[in-house]
């Protein structure tokens, strides 16, 4: 399988705290990752790293054929670059509310990718029937459900053609039922083979989308393998860390 | 009375439209262009080169020293100052003139404030959005974050240019036969100033009520996406 996005080396501190502490990890082709850890462990950092929405204070990204160093400056032009391979999704989805659905999916087509705005609608429209709101096209998003918002936004990301999907807690802001209808979506994606990183609290989506978990902790990479052998592993850290979740399972994790 | 107000009425309206309106838009004009150049400049986060670092920080006390300069001082001392001040400096210009780039100045100050809290209350979630579909700062700024800033600043706004309409009744020291001018000069010749300067007051009351309607339909449009289930969403 193709090497699409590799950290070298990567540290990140705020003040005191080290929110990631050398970590170096990859991430394949057509494969959907699930990236789990406690509060606080790091893990939505390293999403936006990919993103370069955040940066770190040392290590080297490189994303297909594009590479940077953080401890050197990074052009706009470069970050630019980078960033129109992934396309992100967000915890509060943040979809833009001064454009309609359709302008929102259309956006980054026609500023970023100059495409026509003909042909950008028609692409916002197919993605949208995709995720069964092409009805929802000429609406605002304030006028939408947390589930529609977060399925839009994933249109949104997709509009790009990105090579690989960053999705940071898709969910952790939905009631189960929505929950459901954007883990129905995620799951088509993954049989369609479109690369995914998914940051998630949830366990139950993580083994339902999962092929490969990354358990990350205190700003380190503990875990780092197939879905089975995380769930049934023997290690005191995960093993602890799965029984606190499931005792919070069904509480809001919002 | 009545035929005192019928015929001095068109007299102020004509002074209305000949010099309060034009004074009036032309100042809110340059005063918005004025106050987002100011805003931007302010909440840039100096970057870069040294020399580019440098310009900012020079571009940023400027605009901080003309923000305090504006709004320290008494808006009839700066008018006095650009029309009867700076001629003794060589630069003589026409009274209106100089009213358009005091009225400007004194607007640009103010609204640049407006402005400036309009932008950083556009949550910083629509940046992270807007750059990773790979949008330049630039277009995040005009097409994302400017639509969302003229809603939330647009009450602020309508304040300070319905406050400019009456203060446009200043430019009448320094010259201008503006509403107010003519209104004194009638009142000269009739001595009815409490008729007169009713009158005069009821004109000003109507063209800025007319501009609150103006503010309405504009809030309404500007904010057409939000009006319907703002609250829906949990």
């Amino acid at each position: 399988m193709k090497r699409l996005i590799k950290l070298e080396h990567v540290n990140k501190a705020y003040r005191q705290h080290q929110a990631l502490d050398d970590v170096s990890v990859s991430f394949d082709d057509g494969q959907t990752t699930v990236i789990v850890g406690p509060s606080g462990s790091g893990k939505s950092t390293l999403l936006r790293t990919i993103n370069l929405l955040t940066q770190p204070d040392s290590g080297t990204l490189s994303i297909d054929d594009l590479a940077v160093d953080f401890a050197k400056p990074i052009s706009s032009a470069q970050k630019i670059a980078m960033r129109k391979k992934t396309g992100m999704v967000f915890q509060n989805w943040n979809l833009f509310p001064n454009l309609t659905v359709r302008g929102n999916i259309m956006e980054g087509p026609t500023v970023v990718l100059k495409q026509s705005k003909t042909e950008a609608a028609a692409h916002a429209d197919e993605l949208l029937k995709s995720v069964d709101l092409l009805e929802t096209a000429d609406r605002y998003p304030n006028q939408l459900s947390g589930g529609q918002q977060q399925r839009i936004s994933i249109c949104r990301a997709l509009a790009m053609q990105p090579e690989c999907l960053l999705l940071d807690e898709p969910t952790s802001a939905l009631d189960p039922e929505m929950e459901t209808q954007v883990l129905r979506v995620l799951l088509e994606l993954a049989k369609q083979k479109q690369a995914m990183v998914v940051v998630t609290h949830n366990m139950v989506f993580a083994r339902a989308v999962a092929e490969r978990i990354v358990f990350v902790e205190n700003g380190r990479i503990r875990y780092d393998g197939s879905s089975d052998g995380f769930f049934n592993a023997t290690d005191e850290r995960i093993r602890h860390f799965l029984a606190g979740i499931s005792l919070s399972e069904g509480s809001s994790m919002a | 009375m009545w035929e005192i107000i019928k015929t001095a009425t068109p007299q102020i309206i004509a002074a209305g439209i000949r010099y309060t309106i034009p004074l009036t838009l032309l100042s809110f004009a340059g005063g918005i262009f004025l106050g987002v150049i100011t805003a931007l400049i302010k909440l840039v986060v100096p970057s870069g080169n040294p020399v580019k670092k440098g310009l900012i920080r020079i571009l940023q006390g400027i605009a901080y020293f003309y923000v305090w300069l504006f709004r320290s001082t008494p808006l009839l001392v700066q008018l006095f100052i650009i029309f009867f001040g700076l001629p003794n400096l060589g630069i003589k210009l026409p009274a209106f003139t100089a009213a358009v780039i005091t009225f400007s100045l004194n607007t640009g100050a103010y609204s640049s404030e407006t402005i400036r809290a309009a932008l950083l209350s556009v949550p910083s979630d629509q940046w992270d959005a807007a750059y990773s579909l790979g949008m330049t700062e630039t277009s995040v700024l005009w097409r994302i974050i400017f639509p969302q800033a003229v809603r939330i600043a647009l009450p602020p706004l309508s304040n300070e240019f319905i406050g400019l309409v009456k203060d446009t009744s200043l430019a009448s020291s320094i010259t201008i036969v503006e509403m107010f001018t003519v209104a004194q000069q009638i009142e000269a010749k009739n001595y009815e100033p409490l008729v007169m300067y009713m009158l005069v007051a009821a004109l000003y009351a109507v063209l800025c009520s007319v501009l609150s309607l103006l503010q309405g339909w504009l809030e309404r449009r500007t904010s057409r996406y939000a009006q319907e289930g703002d609250e829906a969403v949990d």
